[in-house]
């Protein structure tokens, strides 16, 4: 339980997706600067990231790694193979697997909600499309995966997380900018210049809770 | 020959991809700690860049319309992928360095877009072009933001001792934070440049 905590308060302030990991950036200066739609593109990531972090996970476990949990070694073991579990090892293959299943992921998640929960579908709808391309979302999947080596609840723990923490960024970075329309910024710095400078800061007070210690 | 020229010279400053066309931020922020992760990272994602301009401009006659998207983040996967295995092979180093940013080179906006906008109208030269002038363009960036916040964070220029021995290294610059802050300035000055240039054209 414990651990779980560590992984959730981790992702969502120490090592924060947008602040401290640089993943979302295009969403995060792009879409930040009414709060609404802030909280709109916010949610729909926590949803497509637990998601996406649920499926590639199992994609990853029973597909791609060796071992005997291999669905194909399991297969071909029961056809009657002598190859070693070891060997069946699709790991390399892991970048492009990953992403065609998270686009048609995606793809089919904003079918479903369309026809199933239309008032979401109205809320979330016109982010679905654009969350693909996100790295924040394949940056999620490699982190739980490849990197970090994540059992499946630690996986979905860690994608709700995220989310959350982009959110967060997200949110404040909204209501900041939605301030900033009546400041007198200089010329050259309007626009993408400030909002770098703003997140620069907001990253400076964000850096205060790498001293967090459980 | 003019045009394909342009292609290639555009990326630097009048159509850079980070700096006024905003994309590719997140690699460009993350892993300019120093000027040659800065150079690696651009050297990869040219290489990828390159050829799946290459590719795509040479089967788009065969990809329909509708699932051209797919099919785009199929080829450029591919190349991601080659580059991930030659990287951890030849220069683990780096590799490891880099960590998730390569294998995410397969969603920098740069290399979609150019796919997209580019790549899938024009001929097989001029898409080649493109692909060298916008990683070009890509490359120079990451190694002149890396070198800034090398310089003022580290005090030295690819590895090499740049400042004296009395410097105290600014940390923050290669923090997180310094990388936000060092691409702000950046983006102004580049504003401030391709300003001065437009005057000029209008003088003469």
């Amino acid at each position: 339980m414990t651990n779980l905590l560590v992984i959730a308060i981790g992702a969502i302030l120490i090592n924060n997706f947008v602040l401290s990991r640089f993943l979302g950036l295009c969403p995060f200066v792009g879409v930040s600067k009414k709060t609404e739609t802030a909280i709109g593109m916010g949610m729909a990531v926590i949803f497509v990231m637990t998601l996406a972090s649920a499926v590639t996970w199992v994609i990853w476990t029973y597909f791609l790694s060796p071992g005997e949990a291999n669905l194909f070694w399991i297969i071909a073991h029961a056809l009657g193979s002598e190859t070693p579990a070891a060997d069946f090892d699709l790991r390399y293959l892991e970048t492009i697997a990953f992403i065609l299943v998270i686009a048609s992921l995606v793809q089919f998640v904003e079918l479903v909600l369309k026809k199933a929960a239309p008032a979401l579908y109205e809320a979330l709808g016109i982010f679905l499309p654009l969350i693909t391309t996100n790295c924040a979302i394949l940056g999620v999947a490699e982190l739980n995966t490849m990197t970090e080596g994540y059992n499946f609840i630690e996986s979905l723990v860690h994608g709700i997380a995220a989310g959350v923490g982009f959110t967060l960024a997200l949110i404040m970075m909204s209501g900041i900018r939605e301030k900033l329309e009546f400041a007198p910024v200089p010329r050259l710095l309007k626009g993408l210049p400030i909002a770098f400078i703003i997140s620069g800061l907001m990253s400076m007070a964000f850096l205060g809770f790498s001293g967090l210690k459980f | 020959m003019k045009k394909t020229f342009k292609d290639i010279t555009k990326g630097f400053l009048i159509e850079n991809p980070v700096l006024v066309l905003a994309l590719g931020l997140c690699p460009t922020l993350a892993v300019t700690s120093s000027a040659v992760n800065g150079l690696g990272m651009g050297v990869a994602a040219t290489f990828v860049l390159v050829m799946s301009n290459l590719i795509i401009s040479l089967i788009k006659p065969l990809v329909p319309a509708k699932i051209r998207i797919p099919i785009f983040i199929t080829v450029i996967a591919t190349f991601v992928t080659i580059v991930k295995l030659v990287m951890a092979a030849y220069v683990p180093a780096l590799s490891q360095a880099l960590g998730i940013f390569i294998p995410l080179i397969v969603v920098n906006c740069i290399i979609l877009g150019r796919a997209e906008a580019f790549a899938s109208k024009h001929g097989v030269l001029r898409s080649l072009a493109d692909g060298i002038g916008m990683g070009l363009g890509f490359t120079v960036t990451l190694i002149l933001l890396g070198m800034f916040r090398e310089l003022l964070g580290n005090g030295t220029i690819f590895g090499t001792t740049i400042m004296g021995a009395s410097y105290k290294p600014a940390l923050l610059m290669i923090l997180p934070p310094g990388a936000f802050l060092s691409l702000g300035m950046m983006v102004a000055g580049s504003r401030w440049l391709l300003e001065k240039t437009a005057r000029k054209g209008a003088k003469s």
